[in-house]
């Protein structure tokens, strides 16, 4: 094979080559054809027309009707229900994406010092995050029913304060929290896999300097893994930004009522609004009320902050990288 | 660890250095082995008690299932078939390997080629085309979703899965990229062989790259598939007016609420959602952490 490279290479006419590079060129284009059209319908036209209905009124039947900037003033001063959805929303990206995070890492650098059975136990740390996640907030809310859960029995049991979890309005999210923490499998394989690419010569080189646990954390282990660490919180963040399904589904079954995610208003997000997410409001003012302008407007707010996230997060990743090589 | 530890056990210390000190250094090692498995041992009951306390309760009477107990005083593995008479389980699981499996065929169909171009052909732009296909796995979908959903209510589809299915055709981001990692760990120099011995690039594709991808490309058509068996926002948004089109996401959700109050069957119904995905995970582990390994690769 070898030598039809050489006999095939050598003294090649330029018309020929010409010709293959177009021919390439064609290749190429083939090949990206569906996607580029994909692009085009799924990513531009409706990233453009977001922006151009958000300054409309719109419902489906009629034309859009433009009504310049209306809609993000009612946002902003008329809708008592978006603030607190943008609060619980934030809630979430402050509280459940670290909380998700840390643990993700304390279970992987578990895995990683358990000398037998490491299989076994990445596996078990895995399952939870396959369940479907409508079946494991059945589950969860199952869990911790007040009345009747396996959570209050054991506490109870033990003597400890019995919240009402997912039907009180201050420990919802919590509760919603808790169920993110049981799903850390994902999180927990790519940092497993990234604290185990450390290469083992600085380990050696650390513990001839005699340092201690924590240093050796801050200065061999962290800048080795904080590439993974800054895709975990970028993902992380845009998924709170989208938080939908959980909370939805937690406050339809806690509350007992039967929802297609905001038919009845008075149980958005039950209880007590507490699990009423950005996500979720976008979706009843969309496509419930088919306030698709309103909608559109709100989706522009989301489009800006998860883009002014990443972005943000890039930075403070390219100055952290640099910096710990600096120190090293 | 285990060959530095040996010598000790059997009493061949080395040249009599220091043996309380070795010792205590083997002490501690036992001690941190103990320790850190007594701490996994503990994490992993506390994983596993949610499937346990919900399998134990799907089992329960109906009776018992509104008590506080935690053991079922009797068996009842016929409440897994009376899931079936109290939901159209049937329809929703129809429904569901209906959407996954086009799902997943079609973007089989497009992405492969998509990745292999992004990953192992050369061509001005592809930079360029990489981060578009970031930007769109990172887009939430709700930011285009208003668009988007005036579409294919102007061609009649909603209150049908098909508004989930078709895009499939056109690429999906998240499985181009997934592709794309697994093409690039495949060495150049075999597809770089077979254009040489005149393979057309489809070709060097279909028959040298591909056969080698297929861990790969089975890890992503697998997360494609799970994706879709556990999508919830696609059906509600879609379906929710026309419940001959729900999965079973959106069967489960209202289970509880529109057949039942009784824990029990709910639970036997949780458990049938979630075991299909379960089974297979067990059955194709590797090549799943793998792919779960190569998402986070990624700076």
């Amino acid at each position: 094979m070898t030598v039809a490279v050489e006999t095939r290479s050598v003294g090649r006419p330029r018309p020929a080559l010409r010709s293959k590079r177009r021919r390439q060129r064609l290749t190429v284009l083939a090949f990206l054809t569906p996607w580029l059209l994909g692009v085009a319908i799924f990513f531009v036209y409706p990233l453009i027309d977001t922006i151009y209905l958000s300054f409309t009124r719109y419902d489906l039947l009629s034309a859009p009707k433009w009504i310049g900037l209306t809609n993000y003033q009612f946002m902003l001063t008329k809708d008592p229900q978006v603030v607190q959805a943008a609060y619980n929303t934030l809630w979430l990206v402050v509280i459940l994406v670290p909380a998700r995070m840390l643990f993700g890492l304390a279970v992987a650098t578990l895995v990683t010092r358990l000398k037998s059975g490491l299989g076994v136990f990445r596996t078990v740390f895995y399952l939870p995050a396959l369940v479907p996640p409508v079946a494991g907030v059945l589950a969860f809310v199952f869990l911790f029913n007040p009345a009747t859960g396996p959570v209050n029995q054991i506490l109870g049991a033990l003597g400890l304060p019995e919240p009402l979890w997912f039907n009180d309005p201050s420990w919802s999210k919590p509760s919603l929290v808790l169920l993110g923490l049981w799903g850390i499998g994902d999180l927990m394989i790519i940092f497993l896999a990234s604290l185990l690419d450390v290469p083992k010569e600085q380990y050696e080189a650390a513990a001839l300097d005699g340092v201690n646990p924590w240093q050796r954390f801050r200065f061999v282990t962290l800048p080795n893994i904080s590439p993974v660490l800054m895709f975990a919180a970028i993902t992380g963040v845009i998924a709170a930004l989208q938080y939908f399904t959980e909370a939805v589904v937690a406050a339809s079954v806690a509350s007992g009522q039967a929802t297609t995610g905001g038919g009845n208003s008075a149980l958005l997000g039950y209880p007590e609004g507490s699990t009423l997410t950005y996500a979720q409001w976008l979706y009843v003012m969309g496509f419930k009320n088919y306030y698709l302008g309103y909608a559109s407007a709100l989706a522009v707010v989301m489009f800006v902050v998860s883009l002014g996230v990443t972005l943000i997060l890039l930075r403070r990743a390219r100055s952290l990288v640099y910096g710990a090589e600096g120190t090293r | 660890m285990s060959a530095t530890v040996a010598p000790v056990r059997t009493g061949a210390v080395p040249r009599g250095i220091d043996t309380r000190g070795n010792r205590r250094a083997k002490r501690r090692r036992r001690l941190g082995f103990v320790a850190d498995h007594a701490v996994g041992i503990a994490v992993a009951i506390v994983f596993l008690a949610p499937f346990v306390f919900i399998v134990l309760q799907s089992f329960m009477t109906s009776q018992q299932a509104l008590t506080s107990e935690l053991w079922p005083q009797t068996w009842h593995p016929e409440n897994y078939l009376e899931v079936f008479t109290k939901a159209p389980m049937w329809l929703y699981l129809r429904n569901t390997l209906f959407y996954a499996t086009l799902a997943t065929a079609f973007m089989l169909l497009s992405s492969v080629p998509a990745a292999y171009a992004l990953s192992r052909l050369q061509w001005k732009g592809r930079n360029v085309a990489f981060v578009v296909v970031l930007m769109m796995m990172m887009l939430p979908p709700q930011v285009t979703q208003v668009p988007i959903y005036v579409m294919w209510t102007k061609l009649h589809l909603t209150g049908t899965l098909w508004p989930m299915i078709l895009p499939n055709l056109l690429g999906d981001a998240f499985s181009i990229f997934l592709l794309r990692q697994f093409f690039l760990t495949i060495p150049q120099e075999y597809a770089d062989a077979a254009r040489v011995d005149g393979c057309s690039e489809w070709r060097v594709m279909t028959r040298v790259i591909l056969p080698m991808a297929k861990p790969g490309i089975a890890a992503t058509a697998m997360f494609m598939f799970f994706y879709c068996w556990n999508d919830f926002y696609g059906p509600i948004l879609y379906t929710s007016e026309n419940p001959d089109s729900w999965t079973i996401s959106l069967g489960l959700a209202s289970f509880r609420n529109l057949y039942q109050v009784q824990w029990n069957l709910t639970m036997a119904a949780t458990i049938l959602a979630m075991a299909p995905v379960l089974i297979v995970f067990f059955l194709a582990q590797k090549v799943f952490v793998e792919g779960i390994t190569l998402t986070g690769v990624k700076g």
